[in-house]
């Protein structure tokens, strides 16, 4: 039996909402800090895909996006690095389609039923950007959702899929532009997405011997709450079929639309439903799962519903893309930072086995007990911390303004220096709780160099 | 080992003008402060053996010879942060000790007002990964601020206050000094309301970047004595240097800094003193921001841990204080901060101080002064401490 054994998802903490000065809308959007992008909220998705579980049986990884920060180098072996998986697994990118998440499931599960792989984590991550004002910048919203396939410990079955592959110039982004374009809004619902997509379900419906009555969820992709609306009515879905696609909450997700649905309906349901996902984007992905009995005892996910409620709303519409000036330098030495790798992508303390001092970076001689190359292996970056002490830095300016720069105590021992995002200066003050977070530090030279900040705890 | 106590004597030093020096630049510095140390020596260019160098972003002892034109004399140029200057003398007094040289020129230098930024951008450096921090000082230092206001139950008023007193004591000495970078008292409301440069440092709490130079003739005192009757004694030397003790251990408290705790033990130890807070007349300390001048004031047992701002608030360290004079010049805040030139600068101050030189700002009885510094960052620091006496 192969399916998905767990998941994780990650929506930004911040959203447009109807305070948000520039937006001013009654519907809330998460949108991506400036430090955010695919690669850092893909991250976090699997962070909360794999938290209580075993890191050493996942096999591959699959990083899907239509916003990969490079045309060439793989997004989805630095989202393995710094999830901490091994270093013998297979790693993919599935890009350019807005399908991209549900082929990528598709392929998941096929290489655990062929063998090949035991687990297969799925990353899904965007953060597309569409032109201010539209009903694109309006309907959509930045996000991630991940799903380890396995076939132990299943919590809902992939029973089958079914796809069609279709040729038109609906929506692209070519090199270079940074907006996405679509051709007239007429042509491309009726031509492309009202017709492909039930083309795919009813393929599939056919394919099971099932009918679309039979279905008890049905998470299906749209481009707008009307469209959507429409896509379900055309299908013959009852309201109480239908999952929410939760525009004005989180919005089209673009490649990781469909797998957030998908994850939401998850939350919610019970032992023995069907659950069809259908996608669409340079053709249609229909795939039916069922949950088991599993599903029963699976939790402590952050998910999307925490992740929805755990919320802040901008003062103002943000600036992506925007890094920090001033001091924080240009693009790394790549071998200096590729020595570093472990410190740096994994978060990995090391634990001295002859005085048990945890030391972040790792060292070579221990600081206090002077053993030299006696180590062990922490994880720092899925421990909760407290901020021993902070300034907050008027002097570098720029988008993050006063920058708050702390020094963190990690729970079960350990310290570092970090910046911190996500946060308000009150959340800036001495013992106060935080989590870790991965992200962009800048842009520079053609280089996306990231690293791990600290976060006021969300969770 | 041996102690370092009485074993060399300075004969001269010079100090250029602090501050913004446009028309200046690093050689110009330097023949500046030399000029003066020579005349006040009483000795040539083509007296002096061999030379140390304390500078931050020269590469190169060889500025020193392109300035001053010295004939393939031994030239040796040292960097250890902050510490820079404080750390030539003191090489270059082992070297004199040791009977190498008779005649050794020590000069700190540095030209920081040719950057186009009004703070520290740090040296280039290796290049590195690109992922630790860009943390300018004030907000390095507004990390041992934080800690020590949270540790010992200080409000931000408070804390505020207790800083901007050591503002304002330093900018009045620096008023009464012609060569300090910032020459105008402030009040207690200007400190606390200056904009804020790392919470909850302001303005006033960072000390100036500054052009500037300083240079010392030293000799062995047999030799001082058939040169002047005024020549200072070293009383004791201290270095202590950071192994990122308290970045890498989580049990480090950032309210005080371990670098000064043990260089001045090791300086205090071969000068004999045994009570610091009643035998130091004078005292020149690293008050890059005024927090750091607060927190040495303990590390140096000037002031018991967690109460040093009863000391403060009783005028304590200021030039009609009971206590040591602290930063009787003005300190870095004032007088100014050109890294590889602050250690030999301070050691200027104190000179003229036990030479009853000191114009305005002259100390009465002057026997014992010391002079401070911390290069780095708390968590890794480079201490350095130097005691000076007057002859017997």
């Amino acid at each position: 039996m192969a399916g998905i054994t767990s998941y994780g998802a990650y929506i930004p903490f911040y959203r447009l909402g109807k305070d948000t000065a520039g937006w001013g809308r009654p519907i809330e959007k998460p949108v991506v800090n400036f430090d955010e992008d695919s690669i850092t909220m893909a991250v976090a998705a699997g962070m909360d895909c794999i938290s209580g579980g075993d890191r050493e049986v996942v096999d591959s990884l699959i990083f899907a996006t239509t916003t990969s920060p490079y045309i060439e180098k793989q997004g989805a072996a630095m989202v393995a690095a710094v999830v901490d998986l091994r270093r013998d697994i297979a790693t993919n990118d599935a890009t350019n389609s807005l399908r991209a998440g549900t082929q990528a499931l598709r392929s998941a599960v096929d290489a655990v039923k062929a063998g090949s792989a035991k687990q297969v984590m799925v990353t899904a991550a965007d953060c597309r950007t569409g032109t201010p004002g539209t009903e694109f910048d309006q309907t959509s919203g930045d996000g991630a959702g991940a799903l380890l396939i396995g076939n132990e410990g299943v919590i809902a079955e992939v029973i089958d899929s079914y796809s069609v592959s279709d040729e038109v110039l609906d929506n692209w982004r070519a090199e270079g532009d940074s907006t996405v374009r679509t051709w007239e809004d007429r042509f491309v619902l009726q031509t492309g997405y009202l017709s492909v997509m039930p083309e795919a379900i009813q393929g599939l419906l056919k394919k099971v011997n099932l009918d679309i009555k039979d279905i008890d969820k049905a998470v299906l992709y749209g481009p707008n709450p009307r469209r959507h609306a429409e896509m379900a009515r055309q299908l013959g879905l009852d309201a109480g079929q239908v999952q929410d696609p939760l525009f004005g909450q989180m919005g089209n997700t673009g490649a990781a639309y469909s797998l957030m649905q998908l994850i939401a309906a998850l939350e919610e349901a019970k032992p023995g439903q069907k659950i069809l996902v259908a996608s669409y984007g340079d053709g249609a992905d229909a795939i039916l799962l069922e949950t088991t009995d599993q599903i029963t005892n699976f939790n402590g996910k952050r998910g999307i519903k925490g992740n929805l409620e755990k919320k802040r709303i901008r003062k103002s519409v943000g600036v992506r893309g925007a890094t920090v000036k001033g001091l924080e330098g240009g693009p790394p030495s790549a071998s200096a930072r590729w020595r570093a790798r472990e410190s740096i992508d994994r978060l990995h303390g090391a634990k001295c086995l002859s005085c048990g001092l945890i030391q972040y970076p790792p060292q070579r001689i221990c600081s206090r007990c002077h053993t030299k190359d006696q180590w062990q292996t922490v994880r720092l970056s899925n421990k909760p911390g407290k901020i021993f002490t902070f300034s907050l830095d008027y002097l570098v300016g720029g988008v993050d303004s006063p920058l708050a720069i702390t020094i963190i105590n990690f729970e079960g021992g350990g310290r570092g220096m970090f910046t911190m995002t996500d946060r308000e200066v009150e959340d800036v003050q001495c013992e106060k709780p935080v989590e870790m977070t991965f992200r962009k530090l800048r842009s520079s030279g053609g280089v996306h160099n990231y690293f791990w900040k600290a976060m006021p705890q969300r969770f | 080992m041996q102690s370092i106590k009485d074993r060399v004597a300075i004969v001269g030093m010079g100090c250029s003008k602090f501050g913004e020096r446009w028309d200046m630049g690093t050689e110009d510095l330097l023949v500046e402060s030399t000029s003066e140390a020579f005349e006040d020596a009483g000795v040539k260019s083509e007296d002096i053996q061999a030379a140390w160098l304390g500078t931050q972003n020269q590469m190169s002892g060889q500025i020193l010879a392109h300035a001053i034109k010295t004939e393939y004399i031994p030239i040796t140029r040292i960097e250890n942060f902050c510490a820079t200057g404080t750390n030539a003398m003191m090489d270059a007094c082992f070297a004199v000790a040791a009977g190498i040289y008779d005649l050794v020129l020590v000069a700190g230098v540095e030209k920081l007002k040719d950057s186009g930024v009004g703070f520290l951008t740090g040296g280039g450096g290796q290049p590195s990964a690109q992922t630790a921090p860009g943390v300018p000082p004030p907000a390095q230092f507004a990390l041992a601020a934080n800690r020590y206001f949270y540790q010992y139950g200080l409000s931000y008023e408070e804390g505020k206050q207790m800083l901007a007193k050591i503002d304002v004591k330093n900018h009045y000495n620096g008023s009464l000094n012609p060569k300090a970078h910032f020459q105008r008292a402030i009040t207690e409301e200007q400190a606390i309301n200056a904009p804020m440069q790392a919470f909850p440092l302001g303005l006033y709490d960072c000390c100036g970047v500054s052009d500037g130079s300083a240079a010392a003739i030293i000799t062995r005192p047999e030799i001082a004595k058939t040169m002047r009757d005024d020549y200072i004694l070293v009383k004791g030397l201290g270095l202590g240097v950071g192994a990122q003790q308290g970045s890498l251990r989580d049990y480090y408290d950032f309210t005080h800094f371990d670098e000064a705790v043990y260089s001045s033990r090791m300086a205090y130890e071969q000068a004999g003193v045994k009570n610091p807070r009643e035998e130091i007349d004078v005292c020149e300390v690293h008050d890059c921001f005024s927090i750091t001048e607060a927190i040495t004031m303990e590390d140096v047992g000037f002031s018991p841990r967690g109460t040093v701002k009863n000391d403060i608030d009783n005028g304590f360290f200021e030039l009609s204080g009971d206590g040591p004079k602290v930063n009787t010049d003005g300190g870095l805040k004032c007088f100014g901060h050109p890294i590889g030139a602050s250690g030999v600068r301070m050691i200027y101050e104190v000179y003229k101080q036990l030479q009853g030189k000191a114009d305005r700002r002259q100390v009465k009885n002057v026997r014992l002064g010391m002079t401070h510094n911390l290069g780095g960052q708390p968590g890794s620091f480079t201490g350095a401490i130097s005691i000076w006496g007057t002859r017997d």
